[in-house]
This record gives structure tokens, C-alpha cells and sequence, in this order.
């Protein structure tokens, strides 16, 4: 009598088990088709940029070049000046990344450390600018820029990201600025420092991750930026990375092998970026999606 | 002994209002010191231009030649006679309807995988994110390569299974299902948000759920899906705004074509502004697309009592 019920709970465990592998199973069985999902576009791009011009039409298709084409690479850099254009946005992307990190911080910080009046309604006004089309100004900003004859430099490029820098970045460092304990600001406060020494000597140095992640993504941002340098610049000897990717397709848009190789070069940096840093990546966009 | 007083009185006063004043630049002054740079940046290049761009909106603004006052004509213009509007406006509401959904579906499903007890999920999480960090210019490119008909890696996977050569953005048909296809691949940031709301959903909600012998998919659905609704809120919204503006994929992949089929909202606008210099055409455009993305954020927010869940709720 005793034993039927206990038998029972043993075959259920066994049943719930035998359940579990297999989901566990389905589960792997799924993450490993999304990943191959994702991965295959990657190889084909780096398979295309080892071929031939003959064996990239070949149908159906082969995998493995045969042979490695490794000069694809240097004709593909040398057919369009990507070194120029390599610099070009290096030239803009310094002084950007600087400017968000410096004018962000700035910002963060009267919204996560001081007591002002409006404070909240400051805040609250800039954060509506994450939801506002960036179609709406595009058309005057240019106007402007034009006025001041400022088209075809860097200036339209550089110069709003040292006036805040996006309010996605003031946000994510605010986030980060008000989890630093509030003793440390009102114990340097009674030494006598002023709130900018508090910024540079306290907050700063304690918000390395916060900080690194906005470099990250303020510079993948810069790397990325195709709209804008295409409005802005009209001189192909300015061009940035991604418009001269954009030219290059233009230029030879049935020349495969160089055109992959030409997206390789231009994806590289930014995943080994990312392969050293994907840390601050996920947390900072984590942090978007759990507060605020 | 009044004039003593009064003497005594006003420098009392004036001491009381040095030491006001610095008490209150104190407050103040630093702030504004701090927050200047963002405060007028949002001022130059947010609120000012908006103001501008309606202005300009009623003008017929080119960047050469003289302006007029037009009124409402360039949207008159626009609502009775530019076919190519409507035109943008279909297709660019028919990618979002599709595209918007499916990648919030798609991400909402890779987050609750990784979110399994799992091994090797920092690996997972790398490759599934990988695809977005890929500059949209270069997976524009290499999304044209892999939907080339011939030769391309989509035709070669498919065409052994009978599906026939595709023309994907080749045909007025195809383009905007392709270009969708091509949305769905990149979904990193979507799914690291739920990801991180999934992190919220208590964990002895399960444990209760199983013991009243529910399954995996009923604990989806009836825990899962109404506790990080507010995270789908989000994503829906940020969502919907950057499809409704997609601009680089139909630059590069089709120009809008074939046909038109895919002259993406942004793509026509940017045509009108930098092609055609037709400044207060184009902001006209940005207007309408703008009070388009207000009205439909705002919908999406008046459904959410319907079915996003707050905490106690």
C-alpha cells in the first residue's frame, strides 16, 4: 500500500527529467540554428572576399576558395583610397567621442549629483528627444550649416557631439553617476572642493565602465554614420569609411570579391571592438531597458 | 536712531542677500555651468530646428533662389497630387507593420532562450548579437550579395528545395518581404533589452505555475509575456520609430526600386531635400512622417492599459 504512491512519485521525477533533456535539448537544438542563422551571412562575406572573379559565379556555389585569393584585398584598398577615407573618420571620430564623453558627463552629472530647480523637468524634456524622428531636423540643421558655409567639413560632424552628445549617453552615465554613494560628494564638499573637482576627482574615476561603454558606443556610432556624412560631405577626398563603401558599390557593383572584401575590412575593427568590450555593450543597453 | 536702524537694517539685509546670493549661486551656477552644453545643443539642434522646419514647411524653400509664403500648398500638394508620396508612405507603413512585430517577436523569443539554464551563454549571446554591430552600410552590401538571384547565398540554400529562383529585391513583389528578412537579422539590441527585463520575472512564479502542472509554453504565455510586457512596450515604440525612417538599406540596396517598390519614406524625402533641393517640400514630408510616428507612439501607448502589466497591478 505504502509503496504505490511513492513509485508513482519516482516515475514522475523519471517522466519530469526525461523532460527536461529534451527540452534542454530543443533549446541547444534552437540556439544552434539561430547561430548558424546569424554566422552564415558573416562566412559567406568572408568566403566571397577570398575568391576568384570565376569561381564567385560558379552555381552552385562552393564554399572553400579555391585558391585563396589574397590580393582581392589589397586591390580592393587601393581601387577606392580606403586608407584616406580611414583617416577621414578617425579625424572625425576623436574629437566626437571626446566631446560625448566630456559635455555627457558634464550633463550626468547636474542631474545625478546637484540639487537645482527644474532639475527634473530639464531632464525629463531632453529624454523626449530619444522618441523625436531625426527626419524633422535634418533639413534645417543642413540649412543652417550651409549659411555658415560649413558644407564639405567636419564641422557639421564634430561639433554637435560637444554640446551633449545625445541624450541616450547623458542618460546611461546619470544612471551610473547615481549609484556612487552621495557621502563622498558632501565629504569633499566640507574639504572644499567645488562641484567640477568632485566631477574629475570622485565621479570620474569611479565611472570607468560607465564611461568605456559610452566610448564604445559613441565610436561604433561614429564608424557607423552613413546619413550624415553623406548630407555633409561632397568631396570624395573627405569621404569617411562608410560612404566609401557606399562609392565603391556604386563604382563596381558586380565586382563581388573586392566589394566583400572591401565590407570585411570595414567590419573588422568594429568586431574586435566588440569581441573586447561586448561587457560594456550589454550592460549598457541593459540598463536602457530595466530603468527609466 | 531711525536712521541707525535703518542703516543697521540694510546692511543686515545686503549681508543676508551676499550670503543668499551665494548660497544660491551655489546652487546654481554650477549647474548651469554643468548642464549648458547639452541644454543648448538640445536648443540648436533639436528645438530650433523643429520650429524651423515647420516654418520652412510652409514656404517653397530651395537652397538657391528666393523664398515665398506658400501656406498649406506643399501639403496640399502632397495629399492630392504627389503620387510617389503616397506611394512612400504605403511601403514604408507595409515594411513597418511586418518588420516591427517580427523583430520584436524574434527577439523576445532569442532572449528567452538565453535565458535558459544553459551552457556557453556568453557565446550565444556574442553570436546573436553580432549581426548588429555590423555598420549598416557594410550589411547593406553583403545582404544585396546574398540576395543576388544567380549567385546569391539565399537562392543557393533555397532553390534545392523548390522554391524557385527568387528575385528578392528584384521584383516589386519581393523587395519589401526581403528587406524585412533582412531586419530580422539584426536584433541584438532588442534582445539584450529583454534580456535584462526577462531578469525581473520571479522566479517562484514558475515554481507555483509548475506545481499546478503548467507547461513550458503556458508559463510563456501566462507569466513570462505579462511581466516583461512593459520591456515589449519599449521595444515596440523604439521599434516602430527607427523603421518608420529606415533610410540606408533601400539607399544602397535598391535606390527604391524596382518601380518604386521600395522608396522607404526617408529615402523619398531625402530625395526631395538633397537631390531636388526642394527644402520646404522635404519638410513638409518630415512633418507629416513626424505627426505620423507621434500619433501611432501615442495609440501604442493608449493600448498598453490593455496589456502591459506594472508591478501590484
Amino acid at each position: 500500500m505504502e509503496s504505490k504512491p511513492i513509485n508513482l512519485l519516482e516515475k514522475k521525477i523519471m517522466i519530469q527529467t526525461d523532460n527536461g533533456k529534451i527540452t534542454k535539448i530543443s533549446i541547444y537544438f534552437l540556439l544552434a540554428i539561430g547561430s548558424v542563422i546569424m554566422i552564415i551571412p558573416l562566412l559567406w562575406m568572408i568566403r566571397s572576399s577570398f575568391m576568384g572573379m570565376q569561381q564567385i559565379f560558379i552555381f552552385p556555389p562552393e564554399w572553400i576558395p579555391t585558391p585563396w585569393v589574397f590580393t582581392n584585398y589589397p586591390e580592393a584598398l587601393t581601387t577606392v583610397p580606403f586608407i584616406q577615407y580611414f583617416l577621414n573618420t578617425i579625424t572625425i571620430l576623436i574629437p566626437s567621442v571626446l566631446g560625448t564623453l566630456v559635455t555627457a558627463s558634464m550633463a550626468a552629472f547636474a542631474f545625478a549629483r546637484l540639487k537645482w530647480v527644474g532639475k527634473n523637468f530639464v531632464f525629463a524634456v531632453l529624454m523626449t528627444t530619444l522618441m523625436l524622428p531625426y527626419a524633422v531636423t535634418l533639413i534645417p540643421t543642413f540649412l543652417i550649416w550651409a549659411k555658415l558655409g560649413l558644407i564639405n567639413t567636419y564641422w557639421p560632424l564634430i561639433l554637435p557631439k560637444w554640446f551633449g552628445g545625445g541624450i541616450f549617453y547623458i542618460f546611461l552615465l546619470r544612471q551610473f553617476f547615481l549609484t556612487i554613494p552621495k557621502e563622498l560628494d558632501e565629504a569633499a564638499t566640507i574639504d572644499g572642493a567645488n562641484p567640477l573637482q568632485i566631477l574629475w576627482h570622485i565621479i570620474i574615476p569611479l565611472s570607468r565602465p560607465a564611461l568605456i561603454t559610452v566610448g564604445i558606443f559613441s565610436t561604433l556610432a561614429e564608424w557607423n554614420d552613413f546619413l550624415g556624412p553623406l548630407i555633409y560631405l561632397n568631396d570624395s577626398r573627405k569621404f569617411t569609411i562608410a560612404l566609401g563603401l557606399a562609392e565603391f558599390t556604386g563604382l563596381y557593383s558586380s565586382q563581388w570579391h573586392l566589394l566583400m572584401a572591401a565590407s570585411t575590412v570595414v567590419i573588422t575593427p568594429v568586431v574586435i571592438l566588440f569581441f573586447f568590450a561586448q561587457r560594456y555593450f550589454i550592460e549598457g543597453i541593459a540598463l536602457t531597458g530595466t530603468k527609466g | 536712531m531711525v536712521i541707525g536702524f535703518y542703516f543697521s537694517m540694510q546692511s543686515r539685509f545686503s549681508k543676508n542677500l551676499a550670503l543668499e546670493w551665494s548660497r544660491q549661486s551655489g546652487n546654481f551656477l554650477w549647474p548651469i555651468f554643468f548642464v549648458a552644453p547639452a541644454v543648448l545643443g538640445f536648443l540648436l539642434w533639436q528645438l530650433i530646428p523643429i520650429a524651423a522646419s515647420l516654418i520652412i514647411s510652409f514656404t517653397d524653400s530651395t537652397i538657391i533662389g528666393e523664398t515665398n509664403w506658400i501656406g498649406f500648398q506643399n501639403y496640399r500638394q502632397m495629399f492630392v497630387s504627389d503620387q510617389l508620396f503616397r506611394q512612400s508612405l504605403t511601403v514604408t507603413f507595409y515594411y513597418a507593420i511586418f518588420s516591427v512585430p517580427l523583430r520584436t517577436i524574434a527577439a523576445f523569443f532569442l532572449a528567452v532562450l538565453l535565458n535558459q539554464r544553459i551552457h556557453a551563454r556568453p557565446v550565444f549571446r556574442t553570436i546573436f548579437y553580432l549581426p548588429s554591430i555590423v555598420p549598416a552600410i557594410a550589411s547593406s552590401v553583403l545582404w544585396i550579395w546574398l540576395f543576388n538571384p544567380d549567385f546569391g547565398l539565399l537562392n543557393a540554400l533555397l532553390e534545392p528545395l523548390g522554391f524557385g529562383k527568387l528575385q528578392w529585391i528584384y521584383s516589386t513583389q519581393t523587395v519589401i518581404p526581403s528587406l524585412v528578412l533582412m531586419s530580422l537579422w539584426d536584433v541584438g539590441p532588442m534582445m539584450i533589452i529583454f534580456l535584462a527585463g526577462l531578469q525581473s520575472v520571479p522566479r517562484f512564479l514558475y515554481e507555483a505555475a509548475e506545481i499546478d502542472g503548467a507547461n513550458k509554453w503556458h508559463k510563456l504565455i501566462h507569466i513570462t509575456v505579462p511581466i516583461v510586457s512593459p520591456t515589449i512596450l519599449f521595444n515596440l515604440i523604439l521599434g516602430l520609430i527607427n523603421a518608420l525612417q529606415t533610410f540606408t538599406q533601400p539607399y544602397v540596396m535598391t535606390q527604391g526600386g524596382p518601380n518604386n517598390s521600395s522608396l522607404l519614406y526617408v529615402l523619398y524625402l531625402y530625395r526631395k531635400a538633397f537631390d531636388q533641393f526642394q527644402m520646404g517640400y522635404a519638410s513638409a514630408l518630415a512633418w507629416v512622417i513626424f505627426l505620423a510616428i507621434a500619433g501611432l507612439s501615442y495609440l501604442v501607448f493608449r493600448s498598453s492599459p490593455h496589456w502591459v502589466h506594472y508591478d501590484g497591478k
